[in-house]
């Protein structure tokens, strides 16, 4: 066991620190365009988030790994580094770089199986969050299921044509870009028939429908396929392999959807609250059964975060079993998180059933929406009675439950 | 930067691992808890030593092997995984820490020297500092102590004993001394003993570091609930173990009983909630030797977490293997009783945590 990352690394995060200074309170023009962007209103810089993202870019704090001719920084990628600016620009408070479906799953994915042409024309304006990405993977009957979607695309004269329906695509609406999973192969097998499409949003018979969710927002869409037609080209890898190609990006998602060190971020919050709030004028932290649910919860964080040390420390160290580990953590992570921000809720009863713009909100209303939110992330991204299925059966080797005859 | 059990860790643990597969099988765990002090078990207690377990952390000057605490867990972990039916946490583990803190420099000359050579076999109390019950208490005057000392651990075949008052000063007592009186509690947990002490004018000899702070005590505990949490990861391992094997190949229905959801799911949710527990441990023991500012709280949050996640494993396992589960012939119940017990020792989930609370100064 070794937690230290060396004096190469201490130096470099003096470096990041001395960022951090400089651009302390940035500010943007333009966040309203991109949800879930974290946003800072304490004087400082202004700027487009676009213009930072370059920033970032410049400096290595983003992109370190992708070649400098498709926008990125060109240099290795460095997995301490990483971790080391986004510690440095968490305590600092300075916003990082952009996230999203385009820069965290299709640049990947192109980077990977995608052409010289399509890696010019799509990973540098990604990067620099001037093309934003939705994911069109789920329908209405393809969820769990996913292999078994149905919307169609027929190439005719070199273009695709695509008819059906996508459901759950969040940022639609932001979106100049789609990347989609359409059946272009109908007689063969169900995995062996999908295709991955990069899509215009702005191509005619393209529809998008906002889907409230119940945090009130309009988290996702439904995206309607009428006719759509894109050229013959916009296709990642060959046809009938767009459930290979996806299957490179989904790890990348469901990775993404349980920070630990978030988590830990919430439970601080959570922990400086029950020192000021008080009921009977008694504060809640020395209210035994209150503390006892928040130290328990303390552990498991605690756990899951020395877990993803572990997770951390194979990356760097090849040969470092954890192949279960990593499939337990979106499904670990989500319900973490998600118990966490119903603890925020309980602890202040009545007052944590606020929301919106009540009188006496609490924190934003953030208990509430959050909890609802890590719902949604429990059932997205895999369902966790997904992930318990590939958990027994890729990591413990038990079998799959037998097909149903005649279905 | 590397987080894990290094390969000398691994290996030391593996051969815990295959010295009690081959000595211990379960029908040896079976005899030797129903007949107690067999000459079987003295052979698998001499076999461990043989290995070094008496001496893994007793510093080289002092004729031990000198290694940290994570190495100490990855042992613990071993013993878990086999129900391990000897004496370890106490005497090897918190015994010589609690002398190499609390002690003089001619106690640590005097008794780690003979811990490491097997001379004397220390058993460990300390429930009257963490949490009396029954109204336990130990008084102490001059170097005479009276009262009396629950839930002592590791005492089979111990020839001393370091107990504490309520106030944190620990001291050393022989267990041949005339004034006192050992009696044997029955617990579930029958792999391991544990004794009840009487003293009555029973000569102690002080650990001089103790009196004045606590520094000592918490080490020694500390270090006993990383070493009763790992064991409990290691007993919890082998209950996912066998109830993967078993769902694979009991059949119901006309199909293996893994391959039904109800059934399967449970597997993912043991091992899910187990493997972070790993880290946890393995953390807080690196932290002990090497981190002490997070040291505290890692240990109390690590046994109490790992006390609860363990608990539901030995539920759930149970539950997987149906009926024959429930039944001695399995003998599950070995490991299921063994984290049970655990998790009670040096404090059930509740205590450590209040303990984890007024450490952040909740």
């Amino acid at each position: 066991m070794d937690l230290e990352y060396g004096k190469q690394y201490e130096d470099y995060r003096v470096e990041v620190q001395e960022f951090c200074k400089k651009y302390k309170g940035v500010q943007f023009n333009d966040t309203a365009k991109i949800p879930l962007a974290s946003n800072n209103k304490s004087g400082g810089p202004v700027m487009s988030r676009s213009d930072w993202q370059k920033i970032l870019i410049e400096n290595g704090y983003f992109a370190r790994s992708i070649p400098k001719e498709y926008g990125g920084y060109g240099g290795d990628s460095d997995i301490i580094k990483s971790r080391i600016t986004a510690t440095e620009f968490s305590n600092q408070r300075i916003p990082g770089p952009m996230g999203g479906q385009g820069i965290d799953m299709l640049v990947p994915t192109l980077l990977e199986l995608g052409t010289e042409e399509q890696k010019n024309k799509f990973i540098k304006p990604t990067l620099h969050g001037e093309m934003i990405w939705c994911q069109g993977y789920s329908e209405p009957n393809a969820g769990s299921d996913l292999a078994s979607l149905q919307t169609k695309g027929e190439l005719i004269d070199d273009k695709w044509i695509i008819n059906g329906q996508k459901i759950w695509t969040s940022t639609a609406q932001y979106a100049q870009m789609m990347f989609c999973l359409v059946r272009t192969e109908p007689e063969a097998s169900k995995h062996a028939g999908i295709s991955y499409l990069l899509v215009p949003m702005d191509t005619p018979g393209l529809e998008i429908r906002p889907l409230v969710d119940m945090t009130l927002q309009a988290g996702f869409n439904e995206v309607f396929f009428t006719d759509v037609t894109i050229p013959g080209k916009n296709i990642v890898g060959k046809r009938g392999e767009g459930w290979a190609v996806a299957n490179a990006t989904l790890g990348h998602e469901r990775g993404s959807l349980a920070n630990p060190n978030a988590t830990m971020n919430r439970l601080n919050m959570l922990i400086n609250r029950m020192k000021k709030e008080t009921i009977d004028g008694k504060k809640l932290i020395e209210i035994p059964m209150y503390r006892d649910r928040l130290l328990k919860i303390q552990g498991k964080i605690m756990a899951f975060q020395s877990h993803a040390l572990r997770i951390l420390s194979s990356k760097l160290n090849p040969g470092q079993d954890v192949k279960i580990g990593k499939m337990i953590q979106k499904l670990v992570g989500t319900e973490l998180r998600h118990e966490l921000e119903g603890l925020g809720i309980d602890i202040m009863g009545e007052l944590g059933t606020l929301y919106e713009d009540s009188p006496y909100l609490r924190d934003g209303g953030s208990w509430q929406f959050t909890y609802m939110y890590y719902l949604g992330l429990i059932i997205g991204g895999g369902t966790n009675q997904i992930q318990k299925n590939i958990i027994s059966e890729r990591g413990l080797g038990l079998p799959r439950e037998p097909k149903v005859q005649g279905v | 930067m590397y987080f894990g059990l290094s390969e000398e860790q691994t290996f030391f643990q593996d051969n815990v691992k295959k010295f009690l597969d081959d000595q211990a099988p379960l029908d040896v765990i079976r005899q030797i808890t129903a007949e107690k002090n067999t000459s079987i078990q003295e052979e698998i207690r001499q076999g461990l030593t043989n290995l070094g377990l008496n001496a893994l952390l007793i510093p080289e000057e002092y004729g031990g092997l000198g290694l940290d605490l994570l190495f100490a867990a990855a042992v613990s972990e071993g013993l878990g995984s086999g129900v391990a039916p000897i004496a370890y946490s106490g005497s090897y583990v918190m015994a010589p820490l609690a002398i190499i803190h609390g002690g003089s420099d001619a106690q640590k000359e005097n008794y780690l020297t003979k811990i490491a050579s097997n001379t004397v076999k220390f058993g460990i109390g300390l429930s009257e500092y963490i949490g009396a019950r029954e109204d336990a208490k130990l008084i102490i005057n001059g170097n005479k102590v009276n009262g009396k000392a629950l839930f002592v651990i590791d005492a089979d075949d111990a020839s001393h004993f370091i107990l504490s008052d309520d106030q944190g000063t620990m001291f050393i007592v022989d267990a041949d001394d005339s004034g006192l009186e050992v009696i044997e509690l029955t617990s579930i947990d029958k792999t391991r003993s544990y004794v009840e002490i009487l003293l009555n004018n029973v000569t102690a000899e002080i650990l001089d570091n103790t009196v004045k702070n606590n520094n000592a005590i918490e080490k020694t505990i500390d270090a006993g609930r990383i070493m009763l949490a790992a064991d409990s990861v290691g007993a919890a391992q082998v209950m996912i173990d066998k109830s993967v094997e078993y769902a694979k190949e009991r059949k119901q229905f006309g199909r293996v009983i893994g391959s039904f959801q109800a059934v399967k799911h449970m597997c993912a949710e043991m091992t899910a909630e187990l493997e972070p527990c790993y880290a946890i441990v393995w953390h807080a023991a690196h932290c002990f030797d090497y981190i002490p500012e997070e040291a505290r709280l890692l240990a109390c949050q690590s046994k109490s977490h790992i006390s609860e996640v363990t608990k539901m494993v030995a539920k759930k396992a149970t539950e997987v293997h149906g009926g024959m589960g429930f039944t001695d012939l399995l003998g599950l119940h070995y490991w299921f009783k063994r984290i049970g017990m655990n998790r009670q020792l040096l404090g059930s989930p509740e205590l450590v945590r209040d303990e984890a609370g007024k450490i952040q100064g909740f």
